[in-house]
């Protein structure tokens, strides 16, 4: 019997096999490997197990996390608790879409490649940016990456990086430039949460890194920017959900606009996977790093798609690619895909004023309690942050208590001082709940 | 073909009806300024739900993945993606990674196990999974040595690493974006790294060197205990591209070789679907005093709790907004539980006697280059056999049989190439077929030459959706998206 | 395609015609047949300066990028326009209008040392 439901080789399937070979023992195959290798092996010591048993084994460890099934959750900070449609998992499940790799075949892979020609495409519309790549690992990496497209382009090595932006991705920001012998400088924010304008000078700059919302939910003023930075680059991190309210980055003349994708029909999943958005100008598009779906015709003059500007990329220019990235996030990409599909172009500005209008229903009922203020006076989006007189794990706790993660605490990331409580409001939330959310808060 | 889900749809229709909305309704402009409001709806398609399960479903049909049939992309690893994967992985689906400790110990719990299974698979000390690819992994590795080199003061003149002409390209890239200098290190005529050409490379300014083994022909480095001695003697670090750690798993590890860093491709090696491109995962793990540089948080386990531990002071930062990959980990947790140990001897037990076997019947017809047994994978060329016919053609004309075609001009040390990787999960039956349709293409290409420079000839059922795409017409003038608006139906927007 | 007498050629498949002072630049018959279809052109900035057999420009086809190397040192005074919209005339017309760009000889001895026709027809033709 074979040793695995996985593996269809019968002894006699092997044995025959190995007489093709000359072979009598199956071990003669692994010949070249040193001896001395072969006798330090050391097994993990685990046995193995059956469908039912792992599936039973997963599931306790499963049971034992919290997850906004269960919680009323108010958690964002970059992963936000939309509501996924039910057709998403069931189309990207199809063995066609999920067991195929990379279209290096583009005749067998004209799915994918195809939805990743209307993934690009609706990644420049919402962004009105020209061109899009068809996915980056995260909104973290596809940020760090967009600042080595913009040295490359500019030939120049100082960013500056909003205080605002993400903590999360300023730590992959970071870790990027110290690689690349890039050098950062901060630009403070104001009592609005916006960026402080009079801390950017355009001197030797090769880019400027924002986000917007940003990271206490502020939506920032890109009005007059690219002005302000000259021909350095303007990067954008954006929420793609807060596009369909706000105007795009595009057309304050952003040269680079990135995101985390999360928000489009993509679980939460414990942070990943997740999917980088990239969107930059046509001028630029050889210095993309990235995949990207190509419109062609084949032989009899018929419609089709190939993998486009391949000489970009790291399998042809090997040490002078625009990035090492091979893979995409593609499966990713293809739930983003169907979910702006089935939302439409109507759909996404509904869900973003849903999100918009409960979030501040939520911010004013809270700031009105004894005890509780906004911290921010600038223009938010589905997020804001509270100022708390009590220390906020405490009250995390008793709102958990009552069945809700209540938000994010901002004292370990020490960019604001004072106590903080980081509140995120989706479409999934109902008035209901969040006046229940508010009961809590008085009472806490 | 070519229809776009832009093409279908009439102004007015929707996918998904949300819900009204519960609470007061302020005006647009009192809470956002004028000038930041969006001023035109982008130009989305306008579809209704049946429309869209329609299209997509269109799309997949036109797709062959491993469920098809055999996929046996080289350096690839195409193998089975067991569905029970895909359950487990759900369960987590609404997990958020800042929940907070107390309230993930079982996700934590579920990284810290498939964490010690790695680093015992690979036999190396510790480990982080949060490189989103093998790529990533790679920059991570790389990384990490640089840091170990800033650390020892010895960054300035550690300026240099090594790579064998048959690396992957990432590698080259990977080590380009840490600002080291690539030197290439040429292969001998057994197919394997050439020592005396190492030696001659080797000094104090060598970082270290990545390798993969087997190699991308498909060889082990039967000089590797050689190879790492002389890059540690140095003072280097070896890095080990695990994208071919399928040959091996369950009988050797790359920390018996005298490895320091390895990267290991969850979506190869453990079964993880490709899913057209990604998402991948490539975690990474060291030897103990390259430990301090991984990056964070690592997750510990302390008494009977799991922690996500940021208390690093030398690591080299994060290299992800989270914690990785977690969807993909599971996967790889529930496939390593399943197979234990046995079955992760048998998966290179298989995988390898399947190359072989293929090897063995295909070496008559094509020419193999490394004629002598082989890893998980194997390499043939074309060269020599027309004047007229080159590897493309004879890959496009296996479209036609109903089969995917190997990778093909990678590596590029061997002309008109060919490099095939079957896996373990393809039966023998299947092999065969596979064999029988690349000799038949062989005779073709005397016979009736004109049948490959024209294939594929758009076959139905899992065969070719179009015929033989204008990739130069798709590089020179490269249309990478539907223009703005022109095409879309009139009367939507506002 | 014959390789013109009077233009003097590199290892590397780059072609020189000295016009007066200046010389025009391209790569050769030989090396477009190699690399297949041209589709894009990386041109050099004019008033930079270029130093014999360094990289100046790359060429690429669908699945591979060429780095051209400079036959001569010196400033670059013209680059060849057309071949951003029409990257083709390298295939088509290599030693004419496929030509990449015009530098300003610095060192008109180098040229000197560059391959004859004769020479370079020799060196391919043992390929």
């Amino acid at each position: 019997m074979p040793a695995c439901e996985f593996i269809p080789n019968t002894p006699e399937d092997q044995r025959k096999m190995l007489a093709e070979l000359g072979l009598t023992d199956i071990e003669e195959l692994f010949a070249d490997i040193p001896a001395e290798v072969l006798k330090r092996f050391k097994p993990i010591g685990l046995d193995p197990m059956s469908e039912l048993e792992v599936s039973q084994l997963v599931r306790g460890m499963a049971a034992s996390c919290a997850h906004t099934e269960r919680y009323v959750s108010f958690l964002g900070g970059g992963i936000y608790d939309h509501y996924v449609p039910a057709i998403i998992p069931h189309l990207i499940l199809r063995g066609e879409f999920l067991t195929c790799y990379t279209p290096y075949q583009p005749e067998l892979s004209q799915g994918t490649l195809t939805w990743m020609f209307e993934f690009q495409t609706m990644i420049c519309e919402l962004t009105a940016m020209d061109v899009a790549n068809s996915s980056m690992y995260d909104g973290g990496s596809a940020l760090a990456e967009a600042m080595l497209m913009a040295k490359n382009v500019t030939g120049r090595t100082r960013f500056l990086v909003a205080q605002s932006l993400n903590p999360y991705y300023r730590k992959c920001v970071e870790t990027y430039a110290w690689g690349a012998g890039l050098e950062l400088g901060d630009v403070p924010f104001t009592k609005t949460g916006q960026l402080e304008r009079s801390a950017i000078s355009a001197h030797d700059l090769a880019g400027l890194i924002v986000q917007t919302p940003n990271f206490f939910g502020v939506i920032e003023d890109l009005c007059g920017l690219k002005d302000l930075i000259k021909d350095a680059f303007l990067i954008v991190s954006v929420n793609p959900i807060s596009l369909g309210v706000l105007a795009p980055p595009g057309v304050f003349g952003a040269d680079i606009v990135v995101g985390e994708g999360q928000p489009l029909g993509i679980p939460q999943s414990f942070g990943g996977p997740l999917l980088g958005l990239f969107a930059t100008r046509m001028s630029y598009v050889r210095k993309m790093p990235g995949r990207m779906a190509g419109r062609t015709v084949d032989s009899a003059g018929t419609t089709g798609y190939v993998m486009a500007l391949q000489t970009r990329e790291q399998h042809i220019r090997r040490e002078k690619a625009t990035s090492n990235i091979c893979t995409n996030q593609a499966l990713m990409a293809l739930c983003a895909t169907i979910y702006l599909a089935t939302l439409g172009r109507r759909g996404l500005r509904r869900l973003a004023e849903l999100n918009l209008q409960k979030s501040h229903y939520l911010a004013e009922k809270i700031a009105k309690l004894p005890g509780y203020a906004l911290r921010f006076s600038g223009p938010f989006f589905n997020e804001f942050v509270i100022q708390t007189r009590k220390k906020p794990a405490r009250l995390l706790k008793v709102l958990r208590d009552e069945g809700f993660l209540g938000g994010l605490d901002l004292a370990p990331y020490k960019i604001l001082d004072g106590n903080n409580l980081l509140l995120a409001v989706t479409e999934r939330r109902t008035q209901a709940e969040m006046d229940r959310f508010v009961k809590v808060l008085k009472g806490a | 073909m070519g229809t776009t889900i832009f093409d279908i749809g009439e102004a007015g229709r929707m996918g998904l009806r949300l819900p009204a909305l519960d609470v007061p309704e302020r005006s647009l402009t009192e809470l956002i300024p004028p000038e930041l409001i969006r001023k035109e709806d982008p130009k989305l398609p306008q579809v209704s739900q049946i429309e869209v399960v329609r299209h997509y479903t269109k799309l997949s049909r036109m797709n062959y993945g491993v469920d098809n049939g055999i996929y046996p992309l080289g350096s690839c690893t195409m193998k089975y993606n067991p569905r029970i994967n895909e359950e487990m992985a759900r369960l987590f689906a609404h997990a958020h990674p800042l929940q907070g400790e107390e309230l993930s110990q079982g996700a934590l719990q579920l990284m810290y196990e498939l964490g010690q299974y790695l680093c015992v698979i690979g036999g190396m000390d510790a480990i982080t999974l949060q490189p989103a690819a093998g790529a990533h992994g790679e920059l991570t590795g790389m990384l990490i040595i640089k840091k170990h080199f800033e650390r020892t003061k010895e960054l300035s003149k550690r300026t240099k690493i090594l790579l064998p002409d048959s690396a992957h390209g990432t590698n080259p890239a990977s080590a380009a974006m840490c600002g080291f200098e690539v030197v290439h290190i040429p292969s001998d005529s057994r197919g394997l790294i050439d020592l005396e050409a190492l030696t001659a490379h080797l000094d104090e300014s060598v970082a270290g060197i990545m390798l993969t083994n087997p190699n991308t022909l498909g060889l082990f480095e039967t000089d590797i205990l050689e190879i790492t001695r002389l890059i540690h003697d140095v003072g280097g670090l070896v890095y080990y591209d695990g994208a071919n750690l399928n040959a091996i798993v369950g009988r050797a590890r790359p920390g018996d070789m005298g490895v320091d860093i390895v990267h290991y491709n969850l979506h190869k090696t453990f079964s993880t679907p490709h899913g057209g491109g990604g998402p991948g995962s490539g975690p990474v793990a060291v030897v103990k005093r390259l430990e301090p540089y991984l990056p964070v948080p690592c997750v510990v386990k302390n008494k009977d709790r799991y922690i996500l531990d940021y208390e690093r002071p030398h690591s080299i930062g994060k290299i992800h907004s989270f914690y990785g990959n977690f969807g993909v980990l599971v996967r790889a947790y529930t496939y390593i539980r399943m197979l234990g140990d046995e079955g992760l001897r048998d998966v290179s037990t298989n995988a390898v006697l399947n190359a072989n076997y293929l090897r063995a019947r295909l070496s008559r017809v094509y020419k193999a280059p490394y004629d002598r047994l082989c890893m998980h994978e194997f390499v043939l060329t074309t060269k020599g056999m027309s004047a007229e016919i080159r590897t493309l053609d004879v890959a496009k004309r296996l479209i036609d049989y109903g089969v995917h075609p190997s990778s093909i001009y990678f590596p590029l040390i061997v002309p008109e190439v060919m490099m095939i990787e079957p896996t373990e999960t393809v039966s023998k039956e299947e092999l065969d077929r596979f064999a029988d349709a690349l000799i038949k293409v062989a005779q073709e290409m005397k016979e009736n030459p004109h049948l490959l420079k024209e294939a594929p000839h758009a076959v139905p059922v899992y065969g070719a959706s179009v015929r033989r795409l204008d990739e130069v017409r798709a590089a020179k003038e490269p249309i990478l998206r539907e223009p703005p608006s022109s095409h879309l139906p009139s009367g939507g927007g506002q | 395609m014959p390789y013109p007498k009077e233009y003097r050629y590199t290892k590397e498949h780059e072609w020189v015609k000295l016009e007066g002072t200046r010389a025009r630049v391209g790569i050769t018959d030989h090396a477009q047949h190699e690399l297949g279809d041209v589709v894009y052109v990386e041109l050099p900035k004019v008033g930079t300066f270029v130093t014999q057999m360094k990289e100046f420009a790359t060429v690429e086809s669908v699945k591979a990028v060429s780095p051209i190397y400079a036959p001569v040192s010196g400033e670059i005074v013209e680059v060849n326009r057309e071949l951003e919209s029409r990257p083709e005339l390298i295939n088509q017309s290599p030693h004419e209008q496929g030509w990449i760009a015009i530098i300003a000889v610095s060192d008109p001895q180098e040229v000197e040392h560059l391959l004859t026709a004769e020479q370079y027809e020799k060196l391919i033709g043992s390929h």
